[in-house]
């Protein structure tokens, strides 16, 4: 494995950083041993101020990377091998003890989830929510955190009367839109967002993305915005990771993505996009993603895709950078592209020793 | 069958343990039918013998050998359980899942004769009914009124697992595979209800023997048939405590409550195994 | 002149909502009316967000509920009218349905094959065993599937996509001329999805069966549809031909609508930055702008 130095991030510029992060489900029911290898070997890095999008289908392992990185580990998932290193905190995250691990939390990481009911307590008015989970975290006297709340709703501009309601009196875009404040009320360095928009109807998701950019951009907050939906990805994010069956199979800015993807199943995702205007055929894809409790030998993506060669059915691609800040992990695009520098191939080797 | 039974006993702690007190158990109850003496005789052997390598548990003071005598009694306590829950159970597992499937006018009919029988007091109903019946109350009279009065709360159970099983897509789609009601309900519906009623068995196997037990003790029932209850009648009515016949006590009390632990510890180990969503987790395995 | 394939007359649903104190009456379809002709096939959209009634209104036509008030008329035979278990079944025969999560469609206990063969042998001349077993293959092949990859298999051992296509194959084995698909992709993984919607393309030109295709997804209904309605709260505010409508809507719902589908085209960062209808209106009223900033 290669050292990693214990001290915070490498790069000064990067907010989050994961070294061949490796996260497995291991279970046992009577007697039968199952591992699912749901995050295996993620390297990547979020930069400062930026939204950083990964999509993937459903159990490609982004959910199961999102708990790795904001330290939600409960068995029986557990962390196999890596690092995960934020700008601030020292060392690895799952070096600190366990209680300034859960201090970071909501002063310096926060998240925005799917089902705000699950966020929002249903018996409790919302500004008894905004209490029970900043109040600890902000070193304000009473009235003065209420203050802040109150300066916090306005800046994202929404109505103060909120704070009285309980969370069944407000629609469902209001929920989220709550939840986002609930979020960024203590300015966090870090914010996850995981399919925020997934449950609301069509009208109300542009303007919930709408308010998570705007706030995101006043308060330079850092971003992870996990979804399926390319669409979301290709208005909201600045770079964008595409995950297949537990790893990273693509990283660029999402423009680049979008306008040249290299990896066969990003081309194919995007290639599928239905648009109002445009009746021409789109085809699908064969076959379907695999279980990663028994995933393929070699590139995972190899039994579905149209380029497959002998060597994807044996060995595992690395990620490498094959044009300015895009990275593939595919031998069909790497032999079409002559590799921009050597920096992957540390990886690559990493890769194949865990192997 | 044997495959989920051996899994049981290699990986699941309670189930092996309450395995084991029910086979021990059920040996003594089948015992019985080896017995040198008659149940009901009395003054067969000595008095008051302290347990001995001669009367194993002794003998009382109405000359019967209490090892012996238990094993008439826990034949008759278990089967009486046994009775109960399995008439119990078929009219709970019938009225919830007609209530359940049918719903409408139908359900709100049984499920206000089910409320009126939860709230119904047992325990004096019981007492009125042997006062009223007397000699006419053998233990399988009571095993029938009992099992007509344990039925509601599991029926109410199983109901609204039929009404959370219609809502399910799946059932649409049988549906519209042409199939009947009484067979979607058998066939889709019946192996997520099955494993309530297994569990809910061994629970209501152990409320019929505890109150069975606890009518004994004081009277209220047929004390001519011995059961464990039975049996600790006689003992308070020849004051064994104060003569220090403790054995008499001793052993009926000690094997009431192995049948407890053991059927409560079959019940719940049960109860995990058959959870729906550990089964399809074991089904991912396979 | 034959009677058309589907005519919804003025169909109305209400709910009663039980409270305490009084009882709400809420309108999850409000008199709806629309007629599929039968000379040719076509898919038929349905689009409305969440609440808009869309599924009540299938399940209506799926004769699963009985409207309040109003007829539904299928070849000209009043649903109302099917009571008896052979008539239901006779109607089963001509309309059947594809449901939303594919995962939920086939009871997790039990293989999926017992579906397309259950279904065979109700609805089909089929008895033996291997006819049944050609019966199903039949229709598995119609979705790109063959009755070796299914045969015993549990539900979870296949993925959404194929789940979704066993439940289109059992759909078409008694030979229906319609189907009803209440959201039938929005479950489905993306790399899958275009399979099931090009699915719909095939049935309509090869095997002519109407489809119902009920979303919400403006982008697929454009793909695939021949006429739509766009339905709010219970009430059809927009209705045509499904290329004249999504490209240019009347309604101002339908423009609001089309409005907020995001292009799939990147636009570079922050592109929504100062979209939401907050910053929209902060920047319409400068003096409310001017009261926040102070504060």
């Amino acid at each position: 494995m290669a050292q990693i130095p214990a001290s915070s991030v490498q790069n000064n510029s990067h907010v989050l950083e994961t070294h061949d992060l490796r996260a497995y489900y291991r279970m046992r029911y009577f007697g039968i041993d199952r591992e699912v290898r749901a995050v295996d070997g993620v390297s990547m890095h979020v930069r400062k101020n930026e939204v950083y999008g990964v999509a993937g289908e459903s159990s490609c392992g982004k959910t199961t990377f999102i708990k790795a990185i904001a330290a939600a580990i409960r068995p029986p998932l557990e962390i196999v091998a890596g690092h995960v290193n934020y700008s601030f905190i020292k060392g690895d995250l799952y070096a600190m003890p366990a209680a300034e691990r859960s201090a970071i939390r909501w002063r310096h990481l926060s998240y925005i989830l799917q089902g705000s009911m699950n966020v929002l307590n249903p018996v409790r008015r919302i500004h008894k929510t905004f209490e029970d989970f900043a109040f600890r975290h902000m070193n304000l006297g009473r009235a003065e955190f209420d203050q802040a709340v109150k300066h916090h709703l306005e800046r994202l501009r929404l109505p103060a009367e909120i704070l009285r309601a309980y969370p069944h009196e407000l629609s469902g875009g209001m929920r989220q839109r709550v939840c986002i404040a609930l979020a960024t009320l203590c300015k966090p360095e870090f914010i996850i967002a995981d399919e925020p928009t997934t449950a609301l109807d069509v009208v109300v998701q542009k303007d919930v993305l709408a308010m998570i950019r705007e706030t995101q951009s006043e308060f330079g907050s850092s971003m992870i915005f996990v979804t399926h939906d390319l669409t979301v990805h290709a208005n909201v994010t600045d770079r964008l990771g595409i995950m297949y069956a537990g790893r990273l199979v693509e990283e660029g800015r999402t423009a680049d993505v979008f306008a040249n993807p290299m990896h066969p199943y990003t081309a194919h995702l995007i290639a599928s996009l239905p648009k109002i205007g445009d009746t021409q055929s789109r085809n699908a894809l064969s076959g379907s993603p695999p279980n990663l409790a028994d995933a393929p030998k070699g590139c995972r993506f190899h039994p579905r895709c149209p380029l497959a060669m002998e060597i994807c059915r044996h060995e595992n691609p690395a990620l490498t950078t094959l044009a300015e800040d895009h990275r593939v992990a595919c031998f069909a695009a790497s032999t079409k592209v002559q590799p921009a520098n050597d920096e992957g191939s540390g990886e690559a080797k990493t890769l194949e020793m865990a192997r | 069958m044997i495959a989920v039974f051996r899994d049981l006993f290699r990986y699941n702690g309670e189930f092996a343990i309450g395995f084991m007190i029910m086979v021990i158990i059920l040996g003594i109850a089948v015992a019985s039918f080896f017995s040198p003496y008659e149940p009901i005789d009395s003054y067969l052997v000595a008095l008051d013998a302290p347990p001995s390598t001669e009367y194993v548990f002794g003998t009382n003071s109405r000359g019967q050998d209490i090892f012996w005598q238990l094993t008439f009694a826990i034949r008759n306590t278990l089967a009486f359980g046994f009775i109960v829950a399995l008439i119990s159970r078929i009219l709970s597992l019938a009225i919830g899942l007609v209530s359940g499937y049918v719903g409408g006018a139908v359900d709100r009919i049984l499920m206000s004769i089910n409320d009126t029988f939860i709230v119904i007091p047992l325990f004096p109903l019981l007492v009125l009914l042997y006062f009223v019946l007397r000699d006419d109350m053998t233990w399988f009279v009571l095993a029938l009124v009992m099992a007509g009065l344990g039925w509601a709360y599991d029926a109410r159970l199983i109901r609204s697992v039929m009404i959370s099983l219609r809502t399910r897509e799946f059932t649409n789609t049988s549906v519209f595979s042409g199939m009947s009601m009484p067979r979607i309900v058998t066939q889709e519906h019946l192996p997520y209800v099955l494993p309530i009623v297994f569990s809910t068995f061994m629970n209501n196997m152990n409320w019929s023997i505890g109150l069975e037990v606890t009518l004994a003790v004081l009277g209220f029932t047929d004390v001519d048939t011995p059961t464990i209850g039975g049996m600790i009648f006689w003992a308070n009515q020849h004051s064994a405590m104060v003569s220090g016949i403790w054995w008499w006590y001793f052993f009926p009390t000690l094997f009431v409550t192995l049948t407890f632990i053991g059927l409560f510890l079959l019940s719940i180990s049960m109860n995990e195994y058959i959870d729906p969503r550990s089964r399809l987790d074991r089904m991912g395995n396979s | 002149m034959t009677a058309p394939l589907l005519h919804l007359d003025s169909l109305t649903k209400l709910y009663k909502r039980g409270g305490l104190f009084g009882r709400e009456e809420f309108r999850a379809v409000d008199n709806v009316s629309f007629h599929i002709h039968d000379k040719e096939p076509q898919v038929f959209t349905i689009i409305g967000e969440s609440g808009s009634g869309k599924t009540t209104l299938a399940r209506m036509v799926l004769n699963m509920i009985r409207p309040t008030t109003g007829t539904i008329f299928f070849k000209g035979q009043d649903l109302a009218s099917i009571r008896s278990g052979g008539a239901r079944r006779r109607f089963m025969k001509e309309v059947q349905p594809i449901f939303q999560n594919p995962f939920e469609a086939f009871n997790p206990l039990k293989r999926v094959d017992r579906y397309l063969y259950m279904t065979a042998k109700n609805f089909t001349d089929a008895h033996s065993p291997a006819q049944l077993d050609a019966a199903a293959d039949a229709a598995l092949n119609k979705v790109g599937l063959s009755i070796g990859e299914v045969r015993g298999r549990f539900p979870h051992e296949l993925s959404g996509g194929q789940l979704q296509r066993v439940a289109i194959a059992r759909a078409l084995i008694p030979g229906p001329s319609m189907i009803v698909a209440d959201e039938p992709v929005s479950m489905v993984d993306a790399s899958l999805r275009m399979s099931i919607v090009n699915l719909f393309r095939t049935l309509r030109d090869d095997l002519k069966v109407s489809i119902i295709y009920i979303t919400h997804d403006l982008a697929t209904a454009y793909y695939v549809s021949d006429r739509i309605i766009i339905m709010r709260k219970g009430e059809v505010v927009e209705s045509g031909l499904a290329r004249v409508v999504l490209e240019n809507p009347q309604h101002e719902y339908s423009r609001l609508l089309k409005s907020a589908v995001l292009s799939p085209d990147p636009r570079g960062q922050g592109v929504l930055i100062g979209d939401s209808a907050a910053s929209q209106q902060a920047r319409a009223s400068p003096h409310r702008q001017t009261i926040n900033s102070q504060s």
